[in-house]
Order: C-alpha cells, then structure tokens, then sequence
C-alpha cells in the first residue's frame, strides 16, 4: 500500500500516483522505424450538441495498413457519468489513454470525495495526449474528442483536440478520424439549434453511414454480424447507450431512404 | 551522557494501547450491518462534509473513527493501492482482504515503531453476490484484524452499542430485513436510552448488492429522512 507523508503526495492524480510507484505508461522508448509497422488504427467519431445534451458517437472499425483487424471495436466510451471520450488514432495508446483516463476521473471522485468539473476534466484529458507527444512524432497519433453534461452550467459541452494536447470548445458539433470530413459535413448541414435527441442521434448515425461509404478505413453497419455504430446520449440523467435494436430500427430507415432516392433517379 | 530510564517493553505497549483506545473513546461510533440488499453504514458524525464512510473501489467500502486526519490518510492510500492494483491486473482482482491485510499492516509497523500510534480504528466491508460470501474487516490501532460477521461496532462505547445490537429480534432475520430498518435499529443502538441521535447527525451509505459495478451510494439527508420516517 502506497503510503506518502503529508506534503509529499501525489494529490488526486493517478497519473502522478503511477509516476512515484515507477509505473510509465506512455511508451517513449520506440525506434525511428515505428512508423512504418502498420498498428491497428481506430477511425471516426463524432459528437453533436443538442437541446439536452450531446450524443457521441463512433463506428467500430479498426484498420491496420488495408486489412480490417477489427470489427467491433468500442472508441466510445463513458468517462464518468456525466461525459464521454471518442478516440482515433493508433488503437494501442489509444485505449490505454482511455483507460488511464477513466481511472484518473474515478480516482480524483474518490480521493477528493466529489466529481471533478466538466472543464476540469477536458483539460485532465489535454494533458495526457499532451504526454503521448514523442509516441505523436512517431506515428501513434491519439486524436480524442470529449463531450459531456456540465452539471455546474446544465447543458452539454463538447472538445476537440489536436495530437499536441491542443483543446478547443466547439458549440455545435465535433469530428475526428480518418473520416471526420464526410461526416462532419453531413453533421454540419444537418445540425440545428436545440434539435430533439432522436433527430441528434438520426443525424450522428448518417454522418457515420456517409463516412463509411466515402472512407474505406470507416465501418458502416453489418447487418450481417449484428454490429452497429456505438451512439450514446449525455443528459442530465447521465450517460445512456442507445440501444443496438433501436439502431437497427433506424438503420433500416435510413437504408429505405437511400433506395427510395435512388429509384427516383 | 545521560542514560534514560529503563521502561519494560510491556509497558511502553500498554501506555501507548491505553493513548490510542482513550483517542478512539473521544470519538463518536459507526456501525456496519448486513441486510437483505447489501451493507448498510450508519455513523454518528454531526459534519455534513467532513466524512466517516466512502468508497474504495467497485464493491470495497471505508470507514473511520478516531481522528480523522489519521483515518482519512489511511483512506487515501487505500483508494491508491486499490486503484493501482486494479489498474496493474484486472478490477476483479481487488479484494477487501488483501486491503485490510495491508492497513494491518500499516497500523502494526506505526504502533511497535512510531513515537505515537494512530488514533483511529477502521473497517473495511466489501459486499459480495451472496450474503454469507460479504467480508467485513475491523482493524484496531494496533494492527489486530477481526474478520466480523453480521455486523460490527467501532468507536467510543462500542460494547455498550454492540450489546444494544444483539438484543434486538431484527438480528435473527437480517437476511430479509429492510434497509429502513436496520437503519432504526443502528440509530437506536447509537441514540442509547437517554437521548435519539438527531437525522442530520446520520452518516449512512449503502453497498448495493446489485450488480452495477459501483456498488457504493451515499444517501443524502432527504434520502435519510425518508428511511427514518418509514
């Protein structure tokens, strides 16, 4: 059991806390040729504002070079109750970062007996892809979005970053990922303001279908498999997963929208 | 130089034995019950901010009497050790035995070797899927780990709330007792004859045995004030 006297404590941070114990996780020893192995990359996400909240939401796929090595990835993730965190790039420090990142939230929860604030936990989340730099300059990009329900302000806020740990508050919506183009047009000539939850995660899941059929590193639904886009809403009740039922539903839809436009041709 | 005096090593642990209880006596108690939907904490403790019981991982609770800067050190290194060793291997492998193993640890090292022990006495409780698989650990200053079943008392005038807490019929059935009322019988069981332990002096959190990952929920004074009015 870590015990440290007062005034020489790691504080709330679990990452300060792995430093002391002589635990790093970021890699910062890889070689000039990384860059050239094909890692596991995961693809796009996106999050969107609406009237109560925001909806995020992301595609499964995960790529190496051309080859699919994944099928049903999840790059969307709960942070906490009240936020979640999208991440493209390498997959490897990905998912650590969102580990780690999960863990530093809980862990602050714990040890300071209360939630961290929204904006207290989007620049937690700055520093770490800020620490994952060097791996950045050699290839394993981490790129994460992060959105959630300011408890504080009571409505929902989201984040984008750039592989330095740049972090920037957009009010509308947000995308990121090797499709982030496609879908992020699709998002941006469909958003209004205060738009109700289903039509927020009807147009999260085009934006994701559009980026799947213009980016070959993007997934769109298998209907085959049973693996849809993980989408989830952030209200004030907190985080909520929509359901694969309710996806397929709307999937279809969406399918018979397409057909129907192409019949008119 | 000057020799110091000669103290038998018997009396040097008495001394200190009897420093760290009169410590504990000054402060106010807390009780840990099993019932029908987990495990239930109830403490005397008139701050709403300064807290006795809080959570130490998935389905791992603390809780503290004595003095609380003692007890609330010895609550942060255990959410350290548990959050490190869930991170290290896997969140399953974090258990309330090996947590109290290691405050015993600690407690035992501060008591033989430090100038002064620490004032506090301390449980660990972790709620499990069946009644009989739940663990709660009571670890005394001195480093003496007592694994209790059913419930357990800590802090000053624990033996006359411990025998107030037997004597009650709800202890044969706890297995189907309500959370309402466990929570009356440890209120009364602080409370004593002479006086009732006012709501907003209550400390109660719950380990659910539900299956969601985070079983600990702390209830706040409107969710205690309904249980006590039932």
């Amino acid at each position: 059991m870590p015990f440290f006297t007062p005034g020489d404590h790691p504080g709330a941070s679990f990452a300060e806390l792995l430093k002391r114990v002589g635990i790093d996780p970021f890699q910062k020893h890889l070689t000039e040729s990384s860059a050239q192995v094909h890692f596991p990359h995961a693809t796009t996400c996106v999050a969107l504002r609406f009237a109560d909240g925001v909806v995020m939401a992301g595609d499964r796929r995960a790529t190496s070079g051309n080859v699919i090595s994944h099928r049903s990835m999840e790059k969307v993730v709960s942070a906490d109750k009240f936020s979640g965190v999208a991440i493209a790039g390498t997959a490897g420090p990905a998912m650590e970062m969102i580990k780690l990142f999960q863990l530093q939230l809980e862990h602050y929860e714990k040890v300071e007996g209360q939630l961290l604030s929204l904006e207290g936990k989007a620049n937690q989340l700055s520093m770490m892809v800020r620490g994952n730099l060097p791996a950045a300059m050699q290839g394993l990009v981490v790129v994460p979005i992060f959105a959630g329900y300011d408890l504080q302000k009571g409505f929902g806020r989201l984040w984008d970053y750039d592989p330095t740990g740049g972090r920037y508050e957009e009010r509308e919506f947000v995308a990121t990922g090797s499709g982030s183009v496609h879908a992020g047009a699709v998002i941006k000539v469909g958003w209004r303001t205060s738009m109700p939850q289903d039509a927020a995660v009807r147009l999260a899941l085009k934006s994701l279908w559009e980026a799947a059929d213009s980016d070959s590193a993007t997934g769109g639904p298998d209907t085959l498999r049973g693996i849809y886009p993980i989408v989830a809403s952030i209200t004030a009740n907190g985080w909520e997963r929509i359901d694969d039922s309710t996806l397929s539903q709307l999937v279809e839809e969406l399918i018979a929208e397409h057909q129907e436009r192409n019949q008119e041709v | 130089m000057s020799m110091p005096f000669y103290v038998a090593p018997e009396q040097i642990m008495k001394d200190r034995a009897d420093y760290a209880r009169k410590g504990i006596a000054r402060g106010k108690a807390l009780i840990a019950i099993q019932y029908s939907a987990g495990i239930a904490i109830v403490a005397e403790n008139p701050s709403n901010t300064l807290r006795k019981i809080s959570e130490i991982y998935d389905r791992i609770a603390f809780a503290g009497v004595g003095k609380y800067n003692e007890f609330d050190q010895l609550r942060v290194s255990g959410v350290r050790a548990a959050d490190l060793k869930g991170y290290q291997y896997s969140r399953i492998d974090v258990d309330a035995r090996s947590l109290a193993n290691q405050y015993a640890q600690i407690l035992g090292q501060i008591f033989t070797h430090e100038m002064k022990p620490l004032e506090v006495e301390i449980l660990v409780a972790e709620v499990a899927d069946e009644p009989s698989n739940d663990q709660l650990f009571h670890i005394f200053y001195d480093g003496t780990v007592l694994d209790e079943r059913k419930f357990c008392v800590l802090g000053g005038d624990s033996d006359a709330i411990y025998s107030r807490m037997k004597e009650s019929p709800l202890m044969a059935q706890l297995d189907t007792a309500k959370l309402a009322d466990v929570v009356q019988l440890c209120r009364n069981a602080l409370s004593g004859p002479d006086r009732q332990l006012p709501v907003e002096e209550c400390e109660i959190a719950v380990l659910n045995r539900t299956g969601d990952r985070r079983a600990f929920t702390r209830l706040d004074d409107a969710e205690v004030n309904a249980l006590v009015q039932i």
